[in-house]
């Protein structure tokens, strides 16, 4: 019972998938809209355990990239990989029920619901009583909304957000905002954590408790994590590798030092002209 | 007291039959939670669910089955049609207008509303049937305390106990169960409920056939009381203004509301009424709907909209 409730240590296929390993590929991947080309050619995998940042100026494709990955938009050519397994026909639903959850760039809450309820939303496909128990309502249905009440309520505690537990996430302060939203993305207990800009529009304080939250959900959640974020001091605190894109191509790929050095990343940075 | 005895009489009156109205609003409150679609087509609903139900009673009855196995059976075929309903207007109507704008959804129900009235006359005939589930008939109370009594439609009363645990069973259900969450999660964002991994369709035909549901139990109280015909697809337009005083988003609203048009519109019919011309109940509730709309847009119990600016 207790090992249901407590957020996953290691999961089974992370047990099997030695850390280091390649958890996600995308292999040549291009998606266009019409004319514009938002992804061309994009190839980088992120490893078992790590956090990889994908950064880049505004309008090169980094969200794109993203909702690729997590089954919002399909690309028209490449390839992608997750756990060792090719993906045909990525649906938003598909890829959280194999253990993808994410963030968005302008936060996307149930903004009419509490905290609470936010973060439980994301225990939905964990929990397992059909609609009729639901609609009974006492017995199985009930015991299984106070388990995962337990769990999170963990999470809450973990993201110190003890305090506005109650209140409708539409009234609470951008900062706090963020942070139900991530709770509610871990609630899900991903393996792969997609987290589209967290520190925008943060101030300093806030941003150094999202990064200590980030930190402390890859250690002890074991959870692999992408991010997309401008920050850069944040980005080279934070990640392991980095990958650059700029106008839909890929221009670099490596650790925070290689990119930094990198003289086409400084010019797409610095607008020299292509 | 004997003007007080009457006054009640009036006000008891009223709250009953605005707990009717309630039922039908109910119906759409659900469905504007869960898609933010103002659902046209509940009063071709409430048609269909009480023509499927009265038409099996009748056929039923005429193969000589006991009566409260016939009802028993009625309702369950009454149900069965309205899951395929909406499994029907998911799949065929909603389904491909995801992430579409409201006035499109709204649009695509008025269609919907054509093809349900056609086609449940089509197939269970025009009629008017007769349905008689529930006792409809007077009942004297404070018979001691008032002379003559206070007089009570009984018909009424079981529509409030039904309606009664009907709210109860939905805020349960809508607050604390993983659906009802869901529910709210799509009405609020389809991205991000995807993104936690709530299916969009499988939602909205649990929405769809809850007011489904909800539009069976209007037609049995409703078909009681004026027999199941075409006309009481007009009750659409009597829960307008009760979602409007009530707010389009709260199930406890959809009861108040219609509880303040029921007694308001008796209430005025009969004090108001010899003053300035009788037939106000026709438009009472109207009248009454626009102030809430000057003082409090999204109604006494809506959701306020915060908008970040």
């Amino acid at each position: 019972m207790k090992a249901d409730v407590e957020p996953r240590l290691v999961s089974a296929s992370a047990a099997a998938m030695a850390r280091g390993d390649v958890l996600l590929s995308v292999d040549n991947v291009s998606l266009s809209f019409g004319g514009v080309r938002a992804l061309r050619d994009v190839s980088f995998d992120i490893r078992k355990g790590e956090i990889r940042a994908i950064i880049g100026p505004n309008g090169a494709g980094k969200t794109s990239m993203l909702n690729v990955i997590n089954g919002f938009y399909h690309p028209q050519g490449g390839i992608i990989t997750f756990k060792g397994k090719r993906r045909h026909d990525m649906r938003p639903y598909l890829a959280a029920s194999q253990g993808i959850a994410r963030t968005f760039q302008n936060v996307a809450l149930f903004r009419g619901m509490s905290t609470l309820d936010n973060i439980m939303t994301g225990r939905t496909l964990k929990m397992r009583r059909g609609i009729l128990a639901q609609a009974i309502y006492w017995g199985a249905s009930q015991r299984e909304e106070i388990r995962h009440r337990e769990a999170v309520e963990h999470i809450i505690d973990f993201l110190e957000i003890k305090h506005i537990r109650k209140t409708p996430v539409g009234k609470l302060p951008y900062g706090l905002q963020k942070r139900v939203e991530l709770g509610r993305a871990l609630a899900t207990e991903p393996e792969l954590l997609l987290l589209d800009e967290p520190m925008a529009g943060m101030n300093l304080e806030e941003k150094q408790d999202m990064s200590r939250f980030i930190l402390t959900v890859k250690d002890t959640f074991d959870t692999t994590i992408a991010l997309i974020e401008h920050d850069m001091g944040v980005v080279m605190d934070l990640s392991d590798r980095i990958v650059v894109l700029d106008y839909g191509r890929k221009i670099a790929d490596g650790t925070p030092g290689e990119v930094q050095g990198n003289q086409a990343v400084i010019d797409a940075y610095l607008g020299i002209p292509h | 007291m004997i003007l007080f005895g009457q006054v009640l009489e009036v006000l008891i009156g009223g709250l009953l039959s605005g707990v009717l109205y309630s039922l039908v609003a109910l119906g759409f409150v659900l469905i504007f939670k869960a898609s933010g679609v103002f659902n046209f087509a509940q009063g071709a609903m409430v048609l269909l669910a009480g023509l499927a139900l009265v038409r099996s009673l009748d056929f039923l009855a005429a193969k000589g089955i006991p009566v409260w196995a016939a009802v028993m059976l009625g309702l369950l075929f009454a149900a069965v049609i309205m899951a395929i309903t909406a499994w029907l207007v998911e799949r065929f109507v909603l389904g491909p207008l995801v992430n579409q704008d409201g006035l499109t959804l709204f649009m695509s129900t008025i269609g919907a509303t054509f093809v349900l009235e056609g086609a449940s006359q089509m197939i269970f005939g025009s009629d008017v049937y007769p349905l008689r589930l529930f006792p409809n008939d007077a009942w004297f109370l404070f018979e001691s305390v008032f002379p003559g009594g206070i007089l009570v439609n009984k018909l009424d009363v079981w529509g409030g106990l039904i309606a009664g645990a009907l709210v109860a069973g939905l805020a349960v259900f809508f607050q604390r169960t993983k659906t009802g969450r869901a529910l709210r999660a799509v009405a609020d964002d389809h991205a991000a409920a995807q993104s936690v991994g709530i299916p969009i369709s499988w939602i909205w035909f649990v929405v769809w056939l809850a007011a489904g549901l909800v539009a069976l139990v209007a037609a049995t109280v409703w078909g009681t009381k004026l027999g199941v015909q075409f006309s009481i697809t007009f009750l659409a337009l009597k829960a307008l203004p009760v979602l409007i005083i009530g707010g389009f988003t709260s199930v406890p609203g959809a009861i108040v509301g219609g509880l303040i048009v029921g007694a308001g519109e008796k209430l005025a019919e009969v004090y108001l009424g010899p003053h300035i011309g009788g037939g106000i109940e026709y438009w009472f509730a109207y009248v009454l709907a626009l102030a809430v709309l000057l003082v409090r847009p999204q109604g006494l119990f809506g959701e306020r909209l915060i908008e970040r600016i």
